[in-house]
This record gives C-alpha cells, structure tokens and sequence, in this order.
C-alpha cells in the first residue's frame, strides 16, 4: 500500500511539472514550445522543406532566442489554440491571433505586433464588396473560431459554413458552392500569389491587431515578450515585414 | 452566449449527426448485404470485384474517403452537396465492414440449411433470402450493432467538408465561450446517449430473434 502511494505522488508530481509553463520553467527545459496552425501565410505556414516558417515562426524564434531557449512550433487546429495553452500544452501562442475582449477573457495578450484586417475573397473578379455587409444573403465560408468566422457570424443574414483549415474553404469557393470567403487581408494575398482563380474583392475590413497568447498567469514571460515587442518596433520591424511581405 | 444558446445549438448538432447516421445505416445495411452476397457467389466474375470494394473501402481512411467525394469527385464533373456527399461516404465505407459481416454471418450458417431447402426446391435466391440470411442475421446482429455504433462515432469526420454536427458545434461553442472541458463532456454524454439507445435497441432485438 505504502509503495503504491509513493508511485501516485511522483506520478502526480511529474505530471504537474509537464504542465507548468513559467518562465523557470522553460529555462530549465531549455524549449519555449509556440502553438500555431500553419496554414497562414506568410504569418505561419509549411515551405517546401516541410519546416513551419513565417512572421510569426521568426517572432517566436527570437524571443526564445532571448531566453535562451530554443523554439518548439506546435502546429494545430486555430479554435483549439486558445483551451491547448490554458491546459499546458504551449507556453505561447503566435498564431495570426486577432487581440479581443472575448479572447482577453481567457488569456493574457501581449501589446500588439501587428495591424490587420479582414478582405473578402471571390471567385468573381468583377464582383466588389466594401463592407461585410453586403454579404448578405450569400453564402460565405470561413475558417472556424476566426475573427472573420465571428464577423459574419453577427450578420443574420448569411448563410456560414465553417472550415477547420482556410485551405478547404477556398476549396469550396473554387468550386463555386460558396459566394465568398472572409480571412484576414495579407494571409489572402499570399494565398492568392498561387491561385489565379480567385480575386480579393474588398479593401481592408475592420481594424485588428495581432497579439501573443500566454496564460494568464505567466506575467514574467509576457514582460519579455513585450519587452522584445518595444525592441522589434524600434529597429528590426521593418526588415521582418519586408522578408515576409515581400 | 448562455447555456440555453449552447445547448441548443449542441441540440441541433446532435439531430444533424443522428439524422445523417440514421440514413447512412439504412443504406449502408442494404448495401452491405448486397456485397456480402456477392462476396459469397460461386461465380468469381461477381465475387471478386466485391472482394475488391471491400478491401479498398476498408483499406483507405474514412476521412480520405470524404474528401475524395466531397473535394475530388468535382474534378471529374460530379458536384455532390455536402449532406448527401457525407450520407454516400459514410454509407459505403459501412457497407464494407458490413460486407463482410453479412459474409461471416453467412458462412457460418450450417451448410445442412442449404442442402436441405434446395432439396425442398427451393432456388438459390429463395434460399438465401427466406432461410441463410435471416439466420446469419440472427448470428451477426450483435456485430452489426458494433458498426452502427462505431458509425455514430466516426460521423463527426464529416465537419471538415463544413457540416455543422455534433462535434463541430462544439467546437464552434468552445471558439465563443472558451469553456472546452464542459462543453466537450456534454458532447461526449450526448454521444452516449445516442450510441447507448443503439445498443439497446440491438439488445431488444437480438432477445426477439433468439430461439432458445
């Protein structure tokens, strides 16, 4: 009887230690483990070599460089993102992630990294929409748990199909069983560098910043996060922009 | 979003996946005969291609499967909405397992049953339907039971071609409210639910069908 305790209370204290993300933490394993889903480029996406790279991916090198860690990319389904980090299965979140008040509900953001948008994409090349608006009474698909995905979701009107991955929602406006897809600006553009059957259609939607996730408990490592953020900003952020943008 | 909303909206996701299951179990039974039939012919120009269908159905992914109908078959002229694309997909990857299930039940009726209704005069197909199938299906019934659940199971697959069932509500209710153990429990209990109701009624009807 007396072992089996024993046994219990190392397992349970190893498997509370794997689940702690604190900034010793990570030190001490030497990995700072980002979650993302790699199918939005140039933010995070999958090159040729099979390697997850992108504006992010580069983001979260360099702040693990600054722990002195190394970087471990988790890639993932984009709505299981936020409950995977608050059950330990990443220390941060990089992932094209829009900052809202939802979402600063569950998890703590840094400052903003990055100012984005929604663009409506159509197989149409005449077609051009100037708001999200007057989509309505089509049919649009989009990328579940997104912002685009809760953008269109207020609108009563429009009839939404929900995707796991963006990939397969263009799927569905190639073959024309969708009017529209709705995702964030550049990731359209740099989809659409390869695809000659599809058209941006709108300016630049509503008005969004990108942040990174940590939990909400894990201050220490969202002050370094932050603090590279300033320093990014200050000298560095446009040559980053250029080599993804570009 | 409150309670009442998610639970609703897990409701509707749940009629979805049942409804969505239910046809893919009827078809993908009578299917499933048929095959199993062939698969027992004398005559190899009908049970090889049967063998054939069944080793690639079950020989390829279920998730390949969808996507081949719903994403693929359009490169070749075949546009198949979503619902019915996930009923096709779903029914003859059962029909398949079942296939083969309807084989075994088949084979393992004594060969006695045979001899003696074709002395009777009976025909081939007079045989099987009226005296080997409904016994095999008495042998088989608990197994056949298995598939159908297992096919509640793997419905939830068919929200990557955009199907708002069970699953997927969830997920799109966890987006919105972040609360993912309780939302994913009652998703799991509603699975239950459904899979435990087909046990049952399996249970009923094995118990009507025995001899003894």
């Amino acid at each position: 009887m007396k072992k089996i305790t024993i046994l219990v209370i190392v397992m349970c204290v190893f498997t509370i230690s794997f689940f702690s993300s604190s900034l010793q933490e990570i030190q001490k394993k030497g990995v700072l483990v980002m979650g993302t889903e790699a199918t939005f480029p140039p933010f995070e996406f999958v090159n040729e070599q099979n390697q997850i790279v992108g504006f992010d991916v580069e983001i979260g090198k360099s702040i693990a460089d600054k722990l002195g860690v190394k970087l471990e990319v988790k890639d993932m389904a984009f709505d299981g993102l936020l409950p995977a980090l608050n059950s330990g299965k990443f220390d941060i979140i990089i992932a094209g992630m829009t900052i809202t008040d939802e979402r600063k509900k569950v998890v703590a953001f840094s400052e903003k990294y990055f100012d984005a948008g929604q663009a409506i994409v159509s197989n149409d090349k005449n077609k051009k929409f100037s708001s999200i608006e007057e989509l309505k009474g089509k049919k649009v698909a989009v990328q579940a748990g997104t912002t685009g995905d809760l953008l269109v979701s207020e609108i009563d009107d429009i009839k939404v199909t929900r995707f796991s991955k963006f990939t397969e929602a263009f799927l569905e406006l190639v073959l024309k069983r969708v009017d529209a897809v709705v995702i964030d600006y550049s990731a359209a553009e740099a989809y659409l560098k390869t695809n000659n059957k599809l058209y941006i259609t709108s300016p630049m939607l509503s008005d969004e910043s990108f942040g990174i996730a940590v939990k909400k408990d894990n201050m220490a490592l969202l002050e370094i996060i932050n603090e590279y953020i300033c320093e990014l900003k200050e000298d560095g952020y446009s040559q980053l922009y250029e080599k993804w943008f570009n | 979003m409150d309670i009442m909303n998610s639970f609703s909206l897990l409701l509707n996701g749940a009629w979805i996946t049942l409804y969505i299951s239910g046809f893919s179990m009827v078809f993908g039974l009578v299917l499933g005969t048929v095959i199993g039939l062939m698969r027992v012919s004398a005559k190899k120009y009908i049970s090889v291609p049967a063998g054939v269908y069944v080793e690639f159905l079950r020989g390829t992914p279920l998730l390949v499967q969808i996507f081949l109908i719903y994403f693929g078959l359009p490169a070749i002229g075949m546009d198949i909405p979503s619902n019915i694309a996930a009923v096709l997909a779903l029914s003859i990857n059962s029909s398949a397992y079942i296939a083969e299930i309807v084989r075994s039940g088949i084979q393992s009726v004594d060969k006695g049953q045979f001899t003696a209704s074709t002395s009777l005069g009976f025909s081939y197909f007079q045989t099987m339907i009226n005296i080997i199938l409904p016994q095999a299906f008495r042998n088989t019934l608990p197994t056949i039971g298995n598939e159908f659940i297992a096919l509640i199971k793997e419905s939830s697959l068919i929200s990557v071609i955009g199907i708002a069932e069970l699953t997927r509500q969830g997920q799109f209710i966890i987006s919105r409210t972040f609360m993912s153990f309780e939302i994913y429990a009652g998703v799991a209990l509603i699975y239950f639910v459904m899979t435990f109701s087909v046990s049952r009624i399996f249970k009923a009807v094995e118990k009507r069908m025995a001899i003894a």
